[in-house]
């Protein structure tokens, strides 16, 4: 292993029921089910799952969506705002999380 | 030829030869000229490139036709309508009363000089089918040419108005779209949806169905690849997607490609590649042997990779299911 990270590893998603096949096959099978169009279209799951990767900052994953968008004729215009959007939940997420410290700092300060 | 190099090869990767399963699709492509020079032809087709079917070669496939009831007719190019014979030869098809298609680029259609083409294809019923590979103009544009987007989208406006496209007209008009790079086109079903909302609202056009191809490793596409350093993704892209279920209906199972020379080919993509028919089926249009042909082992190379991968690949688009993305 040269790397934590390999390219090469994308492909070896296909095997993660190694070990346990039948966990394996219900994964697979619910990833299959949720990802399919439903009341939300292919891209715009697509989209939620590019914001999910980068904000998850997973190679794999945002290699895989990347390809997904380009492929389902996403723009690059749409992809850089669902990552905006990512950045944006991020960001305020920690912002959000300001609270418990302020809280912290009018309780403790004199 | 020199096979793509690929880990492991396709023809490890078949359990047995791949047999044709009858002839329900004669593809007949009518010469090499063109317009347009796509980045993504893999006929590598422009306006300089020489070869023309001989009137001779497209009289045999007609008699071909006349003495085997194959359903289908698929005349393609190149620009069929730049050859001299080519209305001639596309009358006589719709005469045989088969499924008749037709590949243009579309844009040769807005030209005075072809512009009678359209009443010429709804007169005889002939399915068109015209590239568009992507809704943006600028990536349409990337891949087919500067300033091609707004003349393919005037060209479906002035075939919507002749009833191509339109509810109720039986005049069927299918779009093809190919990845303007080096990724994998998505599903059919998705990216139909797609280019049906944009186009019917940015432009007012429609169509029928939408067909999406997989990019071939050749030809200028190849050279694309190499260049940008994206050759071995692509490829192990496409290994890492064979799809056993594509596989059992890719189309050189029921297709033979007819070559402006009258060679025989088990698709227009082995045509471009020098690979005729082989292991001792006829090779040429004047030898035609429909039972010798219907059951013939396909001659295969690491190109057919692309026609596996994920949903698969035709020239009528998806073969198989939509398959997930990781």
């Amino acid at each position: 292993m040269s790397d934590y990270y390999e390219k090469e590893d994308l492909a070896d998603f296909a095997n993660i029921g190694e070990y346990a096949p039948d966990l394996g096959k219900k994964y697979f099978d619910y990833y299959g089910e949720a990802m399919k169009a439903g009341a939300l279209s292919e891209r715009e799951k697509a989209l939620i799952a590019l914001a999910v990767a980068t904000t998850q900052t997973c190679p794999y994953c945002i290699d895989a969506y990347t390809n997904q968008c380009l492929s389902l004729g996403v723009s690059r215009e749409e992809m850089m705002e669902a990552v905006h959007v990512g950045a944006a939940m991020v960001a305020g997420v920690v912002l959000a999380h300001s609270t418990q410290m302020r809280k912290i700092i009018k309780k403790k300060e004199m | 030829m020199t096979d793509l190099p690929v880990e492991p090869s396709f023809e490890q990767k078949l359990s047995g030869p791949l047999k044709a399963e009858g002839v329900e699709i004669l593809q007949v492509n009518v010469g090499y000229r063109c317009n347009l020079e796509c980045k993504h032809c893999h006929v590598e087709a422009g306006p300089r490139r020489p070869e023309m079917m001989p009137r001779a070669i497209m009289e045999q496939c007609l008699k071909v036709l006349k003495a085997h009831p194959i359903p289908t007719i698929d005349l393609t190019g190149g620009s069929p309508e730049m050859h001299p014979h080519f209305s001639w030869f596309l009358r006589q098809c719709g005469a045989l009363n088969r499924r008749l298609l037709v590949r243009t680029n579309g844009v040769i259609l807005l030209e005075k000089e072809f512009e009678s083409f359209i009443d010429l294809y709804a007169g005889n019923r002939a399915e068109v089918v015209v590239s568009l590979p992507h809704t943006d103009a600028e990536m349409t544009n990337r891949q087919r040419g500067e300033g091609i987007f707004p003349r393919v989208v005037e060209a479906i406006r002035k075939l919507n108005a002749r009833g191509y496209g339109q509810a109720g007209t039986g005049l069927v008009l299918n779009l093809v779209h190919n990845p303007p790079g080096a990724y994998l086109p998505g599903s059919q079903a998705g990216l139909e949806n797609h280019y049906r909302g944009v186009l019917r609202k940015k432009y007012s056009i429609d169509f029928t169905h939408l067909f999406c191809l997989t990019n071939m490793p050749m030809g200028r596409f190849l050279d694309y690849l190499g260049k940008t350093d994206n050759y071995e993704d692509y490829m192990a892209t496409l290994v890492n997607a064979f799809n056993p279920a594509a596989l059992r209906s890719v189309m050189c199972k029921t297709t033979l490609s007819v070559a402006w020379d009258g060679r025989l080919y088990d698709c227009d993509f082995n045509q471009m590649l020098g690979l005729p028919t082989d292991h001792g089926a006829p090779d040429h249009i004047a030898d035609f042997e429909l039972e010798k042909l219907a059951d013939r082992r396909i001659v295969v190379g690491n190109h057919c990779y692309a026609c596996t991968a994920g949903a698969g690949s035709s020239c009528q688009g998806e073969v198989a299911g939509p398959a997930v993305a990781i």
